[in-house]
């Protein structure tokens, strides 16, 4: 295996890992508020339609992902109306969002399932990107990725250095106490989960105007669950969710190991292509086995619904 | 003036039942909205969508026919949904379950035996719940979430049927298409109507609904898994084992999504394909949350969910609109429904808005 061979590997790895990274992260501030928003899948290919369908009329790439940011929080919207302001089971809610948006967006996205799109040119960052082997598959990256690590330090800073943040996790662990102390539970829950519906939002985005790029039913893939499950590999925590993501980028990549390792080995391509699914489960397996890891790192009043005048 | 929700001091019965309704009709005026935004008629979107469904004896056994693998998917779901086991992998059960049921017909497939069907809807059943058990293993012995592993297995499905169809199992003689030999006559669920497609599944599914009920309201396990679901610590004091509700609720989705699958597939499909279902599977969910969890409301409940698959298909043909209009109207049906739900618990009362 030449070094070119191993920069490009490591080069779509991290592609592959950013749109779970952005999608997980806005997911892990919602479930931070006590919200277990299970629509992130419904909110990507949502979010994935919208910003093909304006960065094909437009032209251009950003107002596409503005597009999909905004698109994910109408959609996080209707979550949190059902799920807040109508007090209905968080669970149903968000499996309603994700049968909704994987509907809703293979009808609206008909259309442009024969277009394609240009792709985006990288963005080279001066001189890091001439480092070898890191270079190449670092900083001359496409521009997301170098938002997804802003992202994920803002996101720490935010939650662990501010008052807000304290806040945030306040009404995640105990949001009695916090409504208690004159704390709008409801209305920092739905500041969370408009956040989580943006990042998702921006996440389907990625998909569709920069990974492949174009529009196809069913190309989301399960990518929004897989993020779901990342969080809980992560215990919640902002940095381990880098470290996650790129292992499933890199697991959906196999693909590429296989063929340019040159290995006669003939695995037929569903089983390289399941690898992504099997590795969730296993990894939920594993971090989930110890019943204190997850009791200790989940935000206590997750997934329960706050009644305000209680 | 402000909209506030006021706790009720009991559960209004009367919404219970209303509120399926409420979503109903919200999601009829919806739909007139959606057809006027797409610049189609509204009222004649709306005739084609939900009321060509139903507008002969022969569409009306088509309903039928969507509406039993609903059934069956449903009232199995609605068991575990009953005590908080969210299997939300059905559509994966189905399919596993259409697997192991095929291969017994393509095994056999020159048999003429009487058993041969028994024996195929058997190993579907089989098939579902060993899929299912995954899951449920995980829960109980890993504390492995389950919502997340059982729709992991959907995909894992998928690809098991896609590699098999286009390897192993393809037909030789199929001209390279992606199915499996079409199975034999005697591997083929008998027609329950001349001039229909409606076969001997729909028996199943309402023998399913049948004992769906009596589980639920005349066994202790069934009682059991209610408190649990209504109650977690009630349960728990109780002495009434989570882990026996877990594997049960898991296993009875899963039998009964393998027993959806092999009826598909010794059914109107008549082969295994890469389309088996049309996310039957996850619609059964929705079936079963409007059913509001039980037999009878399910039987209702799969046939509406029936007309919405069914318009879908009437609106691809006389509207020109893609048929996955079907899972916007699915998808917004369960949200009208837990909205409305808000109307069980919460009196609603306009106050005014304090400055």
């Amino acid at each position: 295996m030449g070094l070119d061979f191993l920069s490009s590997i490591l080069f779509a790895t991290v592609v592959a890992g950013t749109p779970l990274i952005i999608v997980a992260v806005g997911e892990l501030v919602t479930e931070k508020a006590g919200v277990l928003n299970l629509g992130a899948e419904g909110i990507m290919c949502v979010g994935a339609v919208a910003a093909f369908a304006v960065a094909h009329h437009t032209h251009n790439p950003l107002l596409g992902i503005l597009a999909g940011m905004v698109a994910g929080m109408a959609m996080s919207l209707l979550f949190g109306i059902s799920a807040l302001t109508l007090m209905a089971n968080q669970v149903a809610s968000g499996l309603a969002l994700s049968i909704f948006g994987v509907g809703f967006s293979a009808f609206v996205g008909k259309p442009y399932e024969s277009v394609a799109l240009a792709s985006v040119p990288l963005v080279p960052i001066p001189l890091l990107h001439k480092i070898p082997v890191l270079g190449p598959a670092l900083f001359n990256q496409q521009g997301l990725v170098y938002f997804s690590w802003v992202l994920l330090g803002a996101v720490a800073w935010f939650l662990y250095r501010t008052k807000a943040g304290l806040i945030l996790r306040a009404v995640g662990e105990s949001p009695v106490s916090a409504h208690s102390i004159g704390y709008g539970v409801v209305r920092i829950r739905y500041q969370a989960v408009l956040f989580g519906g943006a990042m998702a939002g921006i996440g389907g985005a990625f998909m569709s105007v920069f990974y492949t790029p174009m529009w196809v039913e069913g190309m989301v893939a399960g990518r929004g669950w897989i993020a779901l499950s990342l969080v809980v590999f992560a215990t919640w925590r902002p940095l381990r969710v880098m470290i996650g993501a790129y292992l499933f980028g890199g697991c959906m990549i196999m693909q590429m190991f296989v063929q340019g390792s040159g290995a006669k080995v003939s695995i037929p391509a569903q089983f390289l292509s399941a690898l992504p699914y099997l590795a969730t489960i296993l990894v939920l397996v594993l971090i989930s086995r110890n019943r204190g890891t997850i009791r200790l790192n989940s935000p206590a009043s997750l997934g329960q619904t706050f009644l305000p005048d209680a | 003036m402000w909209l506030k929700f006021e706790p009720r001091a009991e559960p209004s019965r009367l919404m219970t039942y209303l509120s399926p309704l409420l979503a109903v009709g919200l999601m009829f005026l919806s739909g007139l909205l959606l057809f006027w935004v797409l610049g189609k008629d509204p009222i004649e979107g709306f005739r084609v969508f939900f009321l060509y469904p139903m507008r002969d004896a022969y569409s009306i056994a088509e309903l039928f026919l969507k509406a039993t693998p609903l059934m069956l998917c449903a009232v199995g779901l609605s068991v575990g949904f009953k005590a908080n086991v969210w299997n939300i992998g059905a559509e994966g059960q189905l399919l596993i379950g259409a697997l192991a049921g095929g291969w017994v017909a393509l095994r056999f497939e020159h048999s003429t035996s009487p058993f041969l069907l028994p024996a195929m809807i058997l190993a579907g059943a089989v098939g579902g719940m060993l899929w299912a058990a995954i899951p449920a293993f995980l829960r109980t012995r890993f504390n492995a979430n389950e919502i997340l592993t059982s729709l992991m297995l959907v995909y894992v499905a998928e690809l098991v049927v896609s590699w098999l169809v286009h390897g192993p199992w393809k037909d030789p003689d199929g001209f390279n298409f992606p199915q499996t030999k079409v199975f034999s006559a005697a591997a083929t669920l008998p027609l329950m109507l001349a001039g229909t497609r409606v076969n001997i599944a729909l028996l199943f599914a309402l023998g399913a609904l049948v004992a769906g009920w009596v589980f639920m309201n005349r066994s202790f396990l069934g009682y059991q898994m209610k408190v649990a679901g209504q109650a977690e610590n009630a349960g728990r004091y109780a002495g009434f084992s989570a882990r026996r509700s877990v594997w049960f609720g898991m296993l009875a989705g899963g039998a009964m999504a393998g027993i959806a699958g092999i009826a598909e597939v010794s059914g109107p499909v008549g082969q295994i394909t890469e389309h088996i279902s049309p996310g039957y599977g996850f619609a059964a969910m929705i079936v079963a949350f409007v059913g509001r969890l039980s037999p009878i409301g399910i039987l209702f409940s799969s046939l509406l969910m029936a007309v919405l698959y069914v318009g879908g298909e009437q609106a691809q043909q006389y509207l020109s609109l893609p048929s996955s209009i079907s899972k916007v109207f699915q998808g917004m049906l369960l949200f009208f429904l837990l909205g409305s739900d808000v109307f069980i618990n919460f009196r609603p009362r306009f106050v005014r808005r304090r400055k």
